[in-house]
């Protein structure tokens, strides 16, 4: 079972101060709420991987295969030559530390393997062993160890606390990428079926519904269909929601959690009327009902495999681009893996807002664009009539979803949106946000429940920012782009920040979006939260149709 | 993963008490299902929630969104945590007898 978490002071008894024996002479304690399930056979099966078991980190034998040594190194060895990143990555690392006190798991848990540095030493010490010459004439004394039991067990332990945001590569003077590290530890890992259910699970999943919940066709149709329903007793506007319609401008992808789960589900609201307000020609697909991508946190292959229906849903439903949702880590693949990986897609056309003419150069290769990136355009051209005091109750912080920020540069379009729809926007401390944002801490397919206290400790440093903006400026609502984020960082904020609660971006577009067809009594969020203008205008007796702001018009 | 004893049955579980076989569950399943949640007794409200949440996961393979799941049993969500402390995925659905969900979730 899944244990209760310590509280909050006990879990601040941090030391960053490590002492004891040698880096190399001490084992992971595999303590309850720091480690994550081992994959269900069931979805091991179903993807094909090697050595499906049922097995925990706990277990004292593993089940691993007799020969489990040398496929790991066989894997590596092929990896160096394939992947000329991670060969540099081996060899340049100077240990200045830099990188140090950067990851946000270490700052939450003054574990010295949590140090990025250290994190790649694990893996350093068995590449100098087999393929540097001082590490196989002088072993130890050159920082060179063997690949044995405990070595893989530190392995799964460790590259499992990284969460692949890349903040400390930010910092290193190298540029090394240390998620591209760990991305090589969980492949070589997994050659010998050492992997966690929570990416199992959903990659098997994607691959059978095309969807990491695994949600039917009839049942995205139910959902889709109950969310327009719902957002008509709302706002009084009837939404036809298009399903795998053929020949339709765009085909929209979003995270399968924002159809779901709270409080992604009102970032989909958020979608809907947005779409309808402005008469998008767009669809979306019951296949390519998924923007996330479990597969990048398990393989190279995987990610492939399970990104390959979205340009092929394109090609199907003859669609001229793409746009996408509210996603984190999918950026990170459409953005630097996808044009390579299932393209070219010379088959679209470069997308082109319908509304404003513009043409997202960006998205050149990939013809695949962000909806903040067309929202913003969108309110830049004025195109939007926008009603700020709508999110009045609302002081807002927006977090930085780690793969937006620093795998596609995408810094300036959410903080456009939010200035436009929000009368209340305040900025976390520079240090923790944009590229140097801090991760939710359950990112990489590390968010589940039976590692709760890894989350928590790997979240502080963000919850820390998002405690000082409360304190400062009031500010009760988080605002992110990341489906990881909106389920992440509300039981983050329940522990370090009650008072703060999470939502999209897009959900407060829709808060303050005035809509055509309206009904004239519309006077709640899409939560039903009552607008607080509207109470005010109640005692006054003036009508909220009244002095209504046009959206932002720089054109 | 390990086999208890619920409703009179061997079945099977995982870490956090969900059963493994769907089609494993019973009303008797549900009694017992519930008292590992700290639910002693099912009242009418508990069978009302739990029966809606089985009859959907039968028709559609998953659970419901929680926002259909208030509007269509007339609950609001306070009072499904006041018949489910856990809350209703990790209670409701629990003691109905769903897989957990998994995912950005």
């Amino acid at each position: 079972m899944s244990e209760k978490p310590p509280s909050p002071k006990e879990l601040l008894q941090i030391r960053h101060d490590p002492a004891g024996p040698d880096w190399m002479d001490t084992k992971p304690v595999f303590r309850p709420g720091t480690w994550c399930y081992g994959a269900v056979p069931k979805h091991a099966e179903y993807l094909g991987l090697p050595n499906p078991r049922k097995w925990q980190a706990t277990d004292e034998d593993w089940g691993l295969p007799p020969d489990w040594r040398e496929r790991i190194l066989e894997g590596l060895n092929d990896r160096l030559k394939r992947f000329r990143s991670l060969f540099v990555f081996m060899d340049i690392c100077v240990r200045c530390g830099a990188c140090a006190d950067k990851c946000h798991y270490f700052l939450g848990s003054g574990d010295p393997k949590n140090m990025p540095v250290l994190r790649a030493e694990l893996m350093r010490s068995v590449y100098r062993r087999h393929h540097t010459l001082g590490g196989k004439l002088f072993g130890r004394a050159a920082g060179a160890r063997d690949l044995d039991l405990d070595v893989l067990k530190e392995w799964f332990y460790y590259f499992y606390q990284c969460t692949e945001c890349r903040r400390c590569s930010v910092f290193c003077p190298y540029g090394i990428d240390t998620a591209e590290i760990t991305m090589m530890a969980r492949e070589l890992l997994n050659l010998v079926g050492i992997n966690i259910n929570w990416i199992v699970e959903p990659a098997s999943n994607c691959f059978r519904t095309g969807n990491h919940l695994g949600v039917l066709p009839h049942t995205f149709k139910d959902n889709v269909e109950f969310a327009a329903s719902d957002l008509e007793d709302n706002t009084g506007v009837h939404v036809d929601v298009p399903i795998n319609r053929k020949g339709a401008e765009i085909l929209f992808v979003v995270p399968s959690a924002d159809y779901f789960a709270d409080p992604h589900y009102y970032t989909f609201l958020g979608y809907l009327a947005l779409f309808h307000e402005i008469g998008l020609d767009y669809t979306f697909s019951s296949f390519a009902s998924e923007g996330g991508n479990f597969g990048l946190f398990h393989s190279n292959e995987m990610m492939k495999r399970l990104n390959h229906k979205i340009y092929a849903e394109a090609r199907r439903l003859g669609v001229r681009w793409i746009l996408g949702g509210e996603c984190g880590h999918m950026w990170r693949v459409a953005h630097q893996y996808m044009a390579t990986m299932n393209g070219p897609a010379d088959f679209l056309e470069v997308p082109r807002s319908p509304l404003t003419g513009t043409v997202f150069e960006n998205a050149r290769s990939t013809k695949m664009v962000h909806i903040c990136e067309f929202t913003a355009d969108l309110i830049h051209h004025g195109k939007l009539k926008l009603d700020p005091r709508r999110n009045d109750h609302l002081r807002v912080t927006f977090h930085d979803s780690c793969n937006p920020a620093r795998a596609m540069g995408l810094l300036e379009e959410p903080r456009h949106i939010l200035r436009a729809v929000c009368n209340h926007f305040y900025e976390m401390p520079e240090n923790t946000i944009r590229e140097q944002t801090f991760c939710c801490g359950s990112g990489s397919g590390l968010g589940t429940d039976e590692n709760m206290e890894m989350r928590l400790r790997g979240g502080f440093p963000r919850a820390n920012a998002v405690r000082h903006v409360h304190e400062k400026h009031g500010v009760n609502r988080l605002a992110c782009i990341c489906a990881i984020d909106k389920a992440t960082l509300t039981p983050l904020m329940e522990y370090w920040v009650p008072e703060v609660n999470v939502g999209g971006v897009h959900e407060l577009v829709a808060n303050a979006l005035v809509l055509k067809d309206e009904k004239e009594d519309r006077d709640s969020d899409l939560r039903g939260e009552k607008w607080l203008h509207m109470k005010d205008d109640e005692e006054t007796g003036r009508k909220p149709s009244q002095d209504l702001m046009e959206g932002m018009d720089h054109a | 993963m390990a086999v208890v004893t619920l409703g009179g049955k061997p079945i099977e579980i995982d870490e956090d008490g969900f059963i493994q076989d769907p089609g494993a569950w019973d009303e008797g399943v549900a009694r017992d299902l519930a008292r590992t949640e700290g639910v002693e007794e099912m009242g009418e409200d508990h069978w009302k929630l739990v029966n809606y949440l089985r009859d959907y996961y039968l028709k559609f393979g998953i659970a419901p969104m929680i926002r259909k799941l208030c509007k269509e049993t007339g609950f609001p969500l306070k009072q499904i945590y006041e018949l489910f402390p856990s809350g209703p995925a990790k209670g409701a659905c629990k003691v109905a007898g769903l897989p957990k969900p998994t995912g950005c979730v």
